[in-house]
C-alpha cells in the first residue's frame, strides 16, 4: 500500500490547540456574537445609565392655592421653588398628574395646610423644603448654624451598581448561549457525530469549548469595564486579578450549564426554551438590574443560591467595595457547586448524536 | 481471515421492536471497493455506523482492520476515514481550516494542501464552507475522511443530491483511493454508482442480504444479459399470462411492471421473433417494444418485485 503522509506526528496538544481555534474564529466570524458580548451590554448600561442617572433636586413645583397669597410670595423669595398660583381646581388636577409635588392652601385665618403624596419620597421632601421656607418667612430662627457641602462619590451611582451587574448577566448569557446553542447545533449538523468518528478525545473537545468561554470572559471583563471606567468613572476598588479570578469561575460555571442545557436536545427551538427557563428567573431575581434585597424576605435564600446572584454580588463586593476573594467565600462555593454539578451531569447525559 | 479488512458476522439491530438489521454476514479483502446497494430504509446506514463504532449491535461480530470496537477504538479511528450522510460542516471555517482541523486529530496523515488538490478544490482553499456548492461541500467532506491517510474509507450515500458532474467528481476521487490498494466500503441506493464503482456487492432489504457477488456475477445470475421490454394494445382480450411467455426460447425469467412485461433474454435475436411469434398466434397486438442491457436495477426487481427507488 502507497502510503501519502506528510511526516509530521501529531500530538494531543496540536488537537486541542487546533480544536480551540477553530472555535475561536467560529465565534469571532459571527457577527451575532460581537453584538451581544459587546455592544448589547454597552448600550444597555448607557439607556439604563442615562434613565436612572442620579440627578441633584434642584426645584421643587409647587401649586399655591389663590387663597394663600402670603405663602405664595413668601415661597417665590426662596431660591430652588418652582411656584404656581392657581386655583383650587387646578391646583388639584396638577397634583394627581404628578406636575407638582405639594399643593400649598390655607384657610381666612392664614393657617397652612399642605397636601402632598406622603409615600413618595419627592414629595414628602418637597414638604420640608416648602415648610422650612415658610417657617423662615414667618421668623422662625435656627438654634445652630449648619452649612453644606455636596459630595457625589463615584461608586454609590446606579451606573456603578450597574456595570458589575451587566457583566455578569454576559457571562451568563454568553456561557448559555456559546455552549447551549452552538454544542445542539453541531448535533443537528451530525458534526459531533462525525467529530467522535475520528480519533479526537471526547475530553479535548469539552475543554477546547470551556478554554474560549474563558478567553471570551477575559475580553468582556476587559472591555466592560474599561467602559465603565472611561464613560461613567465606574472604580475598581479591589484588585484587578480577583475581578479576572472570579470571571474566569463564572464563564466555567455557565459554561457547563450551558453543557447541561445542551446535552440531549436535538432541536433549537427546545434548547432555546431551556436556555430561557434557565436564565429568565436570573435576569429577574438576581440583583442585575435592582438589588436582589427587593424581594420578600422568604425567597431571599433560595435567590442566594441562585449563581447569577453570587457572581453579581461578588463582582459588586471587589469592584465597589474592594473586597478581597477570601471575603466571598460562600458566592465562590455557590458558583464552584453549580459548575461542577453541571459540568458532571451534563457530561454524563451527553449524547453525541 | 489476515486480508480482510471487514468481517461483519450475523449482524442485528433492534430499535425497540423494529429490526433495521436482521443477520447481515458479509466479508471485505483489503483493497477492495464493497458496495451495500439497497433502498432507502433498507438497514445500510445502521450498518455503516455499526462499522464505524458509533452505533453499537445489538449483537453480532464485527471485525474492522483485524480488530474489535469496544477495546481498540482509538486504533480503528486512526486507521479509518469517514464520510456519514449528509454532514454539515462549519459554514464559517474556510476549507482549509476545516482539513486542519480534522487532520490534527491524527497522529500522522496528509497534508491537507495534497488532500485539497486531489479532491479539486486548491482553488477554494481560503474560500469559507458556507460559499461552497452541495459537489464541493461533498467533496470536502470526502477530503475530512481521507486527511487521516486511512487504510479503510468508509462512505454512506456519498452522491445523493448531487448533480451528475458532482458526482463524477466524487467518483473519481474514489477511484483514485481504490487505485492505492485501499479498502472501501461504501452504500448507495444509485445502480450506476454501484456498478461503476464497487468490486463486489451486497443486495440488502428489509436488514438481509438477499444477494451478493460482483456486479457481473449478480446481472448474470438473471439467466442473461439483456432485457426486453413488451407492451401490449388494450383490448377486451385478456393480457397474455407471464407463465405464458416465460416458455418463450431463450427468456429466462419474466415480470409485469407498470403494465409492461419485462423479459430478462440470454439472446434478443432468438427471443425477440419468438415473442414476436407468440403475440400475433395469440391474437394480441404488440404496442411497444425496447430492449437494453440488464443492471443491477433489473436483479433487484427480480428478487424483490419492487424497484429501488419506489419509496
Amino acid at each position: 500500500m502507497s502510503s501519502l503522509t506528510d511526516g509530521r506526528h501529531l500530538t494531543r496538544g496540536d488537537a486541542l490547540r487546533t480544536l480551540c481555534v477553530s472555535r475561536f474564529r467560529q465565534f469571532y466570524r459571527e457577527s451575532e456574537v460581537i453584538f451581544w458580548s459587546f455592544l448589547f451590554p454597552i448600550g444597555l448600561s448607557i439607556a439604563l445609565g442615562a434613565a436612572f442617572r442620579n440627578r441633584p433636586v434642584v426645584t421643587v413645583p409647587v401649586a399655591v392655592t389663590t387663597s394663600a397669597t402670603s405663602a405664595a410670595a413668601a415661597l417665590q423669595g426662596t431660591p430652588g421653588m418652582e411656584v404656581a398660583v392657581v386655583s383650587e381646581d387646578e391646583a388639584a388636577r396638577r397634583l394627581r398628574v404628578g406636575r407638582v409635588d405639594i399643593v400649598v392652601t390655607a384657610d381666612a385665618k392664614g393657617a397652612v395646610t399642605y397636601r402632598f403624596d406622603d409615600s413618595r419620597p419627592e414629595a414628602a421632601m418637597a414638604r420640608l423644603r416648602v415648610d422650612a421656607a415658610l417657617q423662615k418667612a414667618a421668623g422662625r430662627t435656627d438654634p445652630l448654624s449648619t452649612q453644606d457641602q455636596p459630595v457625589r462619590e463615584a461608586g454609590s451611582r446606579y451606573i456603578d451598581f450597574l456595570i458589575p451587574g451587566i457583566l455578569g448577566m454576559n457571562l451568563m448569557s454568553g456561557g448559555l448561549w456559546g455552549m447551549g446553542f452552538h454544542l445542539v447545533d453541531l448535533r443537528i449538523k451530525k458534526l459531533l457525530k462525525r467529530l467522535v468518528a475520528t480519533p479526537m478525545h471526547r475530553a479535548d473537545f469539552m475543554i477546547a469549548q470551556m478554554v474560549i468561554r474563558v478567553v471570551f470572559a477575559f475580553i468582556e471583563v476587559t472591555f466592560l469595564l474599561g467602559f465603565g471606567w472611561l464613560a461613567f468613572g465606574v472604580p475598581v476598588r479591589g484588585s484587578i486579578l480577583a475581578v479576572l479570578a472570579l470571571a474566569v469561575l463564572g464563564a466555567l460555571a455557565f459554561g457547563a450549564i450551558g453543557l447541561l442545557v445542551a446535552s440531549r436536545a436535538t432541536t433549537i427551538e427546545k434548547v432555546s426554551g431551556l436556555m430561557n427557563v434557565v436564565m429568565m428567573p436570573m435576569f429577574i431575581c438576581s440583583g442585575t438590574f435592582f438589588s436582589a434585597d427587593r424581594f420578600p424576605a422568604f425567597s431571599k435564600p433560595f435567590i442566594q443560591l441562585l449563581p447569577l446572584t453570587a457572581l453579581n454580588d461578588a463582582f459588586r463586593a471587589v469592584i465597589l467595595e474592594g473586597a478581597t476573594l477570601a471575603s466571598q467565600a460562600g458566592e465562590l462555593g455557590v458558583l464552584a457547586a453549580w459548575g461542577v454539578v453541571s459540568f458532571v451531569v451534563g457530561l454524563r447525559l451527553f449524547r453525541w448524536s | 481471515m489476515a486480508d480482510a479488512a471487514v468481517v461483519v458476522r450475523d449482524l442485528w439491530k433492534k430499535y425497540g421492536d423494529v429490526e433495521a438489521v436482521r443477520g447481515l454476514s458479509f466479508d471485505i479483502p483489503v483493497g477492495e471497493c464493497f458496495g451495500l446497494l439497497g433502498p432507502n430504509g433498507a438497514g445500510k446506514t445502521t450498518t455503516i455506523e455499526i462499522l464505524e463504532g458509533l452505533n453499537p449491535p445489538t449483537s453480532g461480530d464485527v471485525t474492522v482492520l483485524g480488530r474489535r470496537w469496544g477495546r481498540d477504538d482509538r486504533d480503528i479511528r486512526e486507521r479509518l476515514g469517514v464520510c456519514l450522510q449528509q454532514t454539515v460542516l462549519s459554514p464559517k471555517l474556510e476549507v482549509h481550516e476545516t482539513l486542519e482541523l480534522f487532520r490534527s486529530f491524527y497522529r500522522e496523515g496528509r497534508a491537507p494542501a495534497d488532500v485539497m488538490t486531489e479532491v479539486g478544490l486548491t482553488e477554494k482553499a481560503q474560500a469559507r464552507v458556507a460559499t461552497l456548492s452541495g459537489g464541493q461541500q461533498q467533496r470536502l467532506a470526502v477530503a475530512c475522511a481521507l486527511v487521516g491517510d486511512p487504510e479503510l474509507l468508509f462512505l454512506d450515500e456519498p452522491t445523493t443530491g448531487l448533480d451528475p458532474q458532482s458526482r463524477r467528481g466524487v467518483w473519481e476521487v474514489v477511484n483514485r483511493f481504490k487505485e492505492r490498494r485501499r479498502t472501501v466500503l461504501l452504500t448507495t441506493h444509485y445502480m450506476d454508482e454501484a456498478e461503476r464503482l464497487c468490486d463486489r456487492l451486497a443486495i440488502v432489504d428489509h436488514g438481509r442480504v438477499i444477494a451478493q457477488g460482483t456486479p457481473r456475477e449478480l446481472i448474470t445470475s438473471l439467466g442473461g444479459d439483456h432485457v426486453v421490454e413488451i407492451s401490449v394494445a388494450e383490448s377486451d382480450k385478456p393480457r397474455p399470462a407471464a407463465a405464458d411467455l416465460q416458455t418463450i426460447p431463450s427468456v429466462r425469467s419474466v415480470h409485469v411492471q407498470a403494465g409492461h412485461f419485462v423479459l430478462t433474454v440470454a439472446e434478443p435475436h432468438v427471443a425477440i421473433p419468438g415473442a414476436l411469434e407468440r403475440l400475433r398466434a395469440g391474437g394480441w397486438e404488440l404496442a411497444g417494444l425496447t430492449t437494453r442491457h440488464a443492471s443491477l436495477e433489473d436483479v433487484f426487481v427480480s428478487l424483490t418485485g419492487r424497484q429501488l427507488r419506489d419509496e
